[in-house]
């Protein structure tokens, strides 16, 4: 198990300089040269010269991306050049607003998921059956966005249960977690049920029926564990689906993250900060399939020596 | 067949060879309309695409066309839909809506499918260094969630329409890619691809006559999905202000500007958020559909 870890660990090395990489060439593939707009209209050509060698930017694209590497292996991703505060500070400040968010969804999404899965599952054909992957279907088309413009209308405006927006209180995080989780939960639900179906063909479920355990621990404890193993891997690919969706959705809320952090600096131009949350999104990403891949190698030791 | 192969035997006539099996298109069509969602997504999506067609004729009113002294008017007979805050006609403006939602739909779908068989192809017929390079370039693109390489293509390049299909069909170069790459994988070992080396057909013939034809259908699949998530992503971007720039009629920037008024003009929400459920429900149907009648081993 250790050795796969390590192994896994080390495959995720590549991944992580690819996305350094991406990041780094979104930078450069930006129209308009950065050291004009930051010397501002009135500067010298000699003024702008000058700022593009304290940039690098005079340097060969290769040198550019190792100097970039350099400075974020010292954790610095610039600054912004609309505060003029360090990218990471301002990331590290509304970060753990978007990770409660998607660690929120992800754990609603797939409860909800799971369980809707292992229903339609059961009562395969039946109307059961239909009405739950009716509804999942339907989650699937409904834009998280419109849920949370409807869930404002009736939870916020009209009822008063629910703030429209921010994060103050527990209360707030109930919207903006069910519209994100939506989606997710429908892809869950499909993919729980088709597995679950799956391993109903199996020969070892069977068995754990031919020696007359009640259904409920066929159900939960021979069929679900088996399924489950597909299930992590959506688990994990859903977690970016997350992430990206958090981008939407905190727009809406006035969610202090690093998705409205992302957008807004988008709107000033302020490319350091854009590139910062897209790296770090991307990063945490790969962290989190790094965990459940991990996870998976322990559901199924299998894995772990092929 | 074989029947007819016997009779000819007997009566020493030369054996011709008829099928007599429905041409392919036939037994389709006979299959899918025993899929209900098929039949439903089918409907549903072919509405939006006539729709999309026909916006000028179907559309009451010029969609950008500002009238302040009509401004947040509710559904009536002159405005189906009602107006909104400055005035425009809602009911012209989803109709209209449409085409730009087919075409975001569509475009991105033939990038990423043209771009992705051309990749995949490669790698997957020349192996070798050909294949690392290629699929080390699809990693990097799935090593960012969709979305966020989507915002981060629209950083660069700044919001429209054109933007959006570009981001969408490049990140779905990588996913057609290695679907592609896959099936090329396990079709090179099969004997007709062998056969056809052996007779001394050019690689890009062989690519595009024998291994192909076989990868069509998870294509097509593939495909319904990928619009329907086009569709998605598009007006959510648009929503925020990072997709289809304002006055155009895109559906997710309609909601937007209907958000300040969803207390008191609820059909600027309303409407165009019906629409983009009734759009991707149906073409979400119809890859379920299309799923089932393809690809029977993909069947529950």
């Amino acid at each position: 198990m250790i050795r796969y870890v390590l192994r896994r660990l080390l495959l995720a090395v590549p991944v992580l300089l690819g996305v350094s990489l991406g990041v780094f060439l979104m930078a450069s593939a930006i129209p308009g040269d950065p050291a004009t707009v930051l010397a501002g209209d009135t500067a010298s050509a000699e003024q702008v010269e000058a700022i593009r060698h304290e940039l690098g930017l005079d340097q060969p694209l290769p040198i550019q991306y190792l100097r970039f590497l350099e400075r974020l292996a010292h954790g610095s991703l610039g600054e912004s050049t609309r505060t003029h505060r360090e990218v990471l500070l301002e990331i590290a400040d509304r970060f753990p607003y978007t990770l409660a968010l998607a660690l929120g969804a992800v754990v609603l999404s797939t409860v909800v998921g799971i369980s809707l899965g292992v229903f339609a599952a059961v009562k395969r054909g039946g109307a059961g059956d239909y009405l739950t992957m009716g509804i999942a279907i339907l989650g699937l088309s409904v834009p998280g966005f419109l849920i949370a413009l409807f869930g404002i209308i009736i939870f916020s405006l009209n009822l008063h249960w629910l703030p429209v927006s921010g994060a103050r209180s527990p209360a707030s995080y109930v919207l903006p977690i069910v519209a994100l989780s939506l989606h997710s939960a429908a892809v869950k639900a499909r993919i729980t049920r088709s597995s679950m179906l799956e391993v109903f063909g199996q020969d070892y479920l069977r068995t754990a029926r031919a020696k007359g355990l009640r259904e409920r621990l066929v159900i939960l404890r021979h069929a679900l564990k088996n399924a489950l193993i597909p299930i992590s891997t959506i688990i994990g690919l859903q977690f970016g689906a997350l992430l990206g969706g958090a981008f939407i959705i905190e727009n809406i809320f006035g969610w202090p993250g690093i998705g409205r952090l992302a957008v807004q600096a988008i709107f000033n131009r302020d490319f350091p900060v854009v590139q910062g949350t897209v790296l770090v999104a991307a990063v945490t990403y790969a962290l989190v399939n790094l965990a459940v891949d991990v996870f998976y190698a322990w559901l199924d030791p299998r894995i772990r020596y092929s | 067949m074989r029947g007819s192969i016997r009779a000819s035997v007997i009566r020493n006539e030369p054996a011709v060879f008829i099928d007599r099996r429905p041409n392919a298109f036939v037994s389709f069509v006979q299959r899918a309309r025993r899929s209900p969602p098929m039949v439903i997504g089918f409907i549903l999506f072919t509405g939006v695409l006539l729709m999309a067609a026909l916006a000028p004729l179907i559309a009451s009113h010029d969609p950008i066309a500002i009238s302040v002294g009509e401004r947040l008017q509710p559904p009536s007979s002159t405005h189906l839909f009602g107006t909104d805050d400055f005035g425009r006609d809602l009911f012209s403006r989803v109709v209209w809506g449409s085409q730009l939602a087919v075409r975001l739909g569509t475009l991105s779908v033939l990038v990423s499918v043209s771009g992705g068989i051309v990749l995949g192809l490669m790698a997957g017929y020349y192996g070798g260094w050909v294949d690392q390079l290629i699929s080390r370039a699809f990693d990097l693109i799935f090593a960012f969630p969709a979305l966020l390489f989507a915002i981060a293509i629209v950083a660069i390049l700044g919001p429209s329409l054109d933007n959006l299909i570009v981001a969408f069909g490049l990140f779905g170069w990588a996913g057609y890619g290695r679907l592609i790459r896959g099936s090329v994988l396990s079709a090179r070992q099969r004997e007709y691809v062998e056969a056809a080396r052996a007779i001394g057909a050019r690689a890009s013939r062989v690519m595009a006559r024998h291994i192909l034809p076989n990868v069509i259908a998870p294509v097509i699949i593939l495909s319904a999905t990928r619009f329907g998530a086009a569709l998605l992503a598009g007006s959510g971007l648009s929503f925020i202000g990072l997709g289809v720039p304002i006055p155009q009629p895109e559906w997710g920037a309609i909601i937007a500007t209907g958000r300040d008024y969803i207390g008191t003009a609820w059909w600027i929400t309303a409407f165009p958020g019906v629409l983009i459920a009734i759009a991707v429900l149906g073409v979400n149907l119809l890859g379920d559909g299309l799923r089932d009648v393809l690809d029977p081993r993909m069947r529950d």
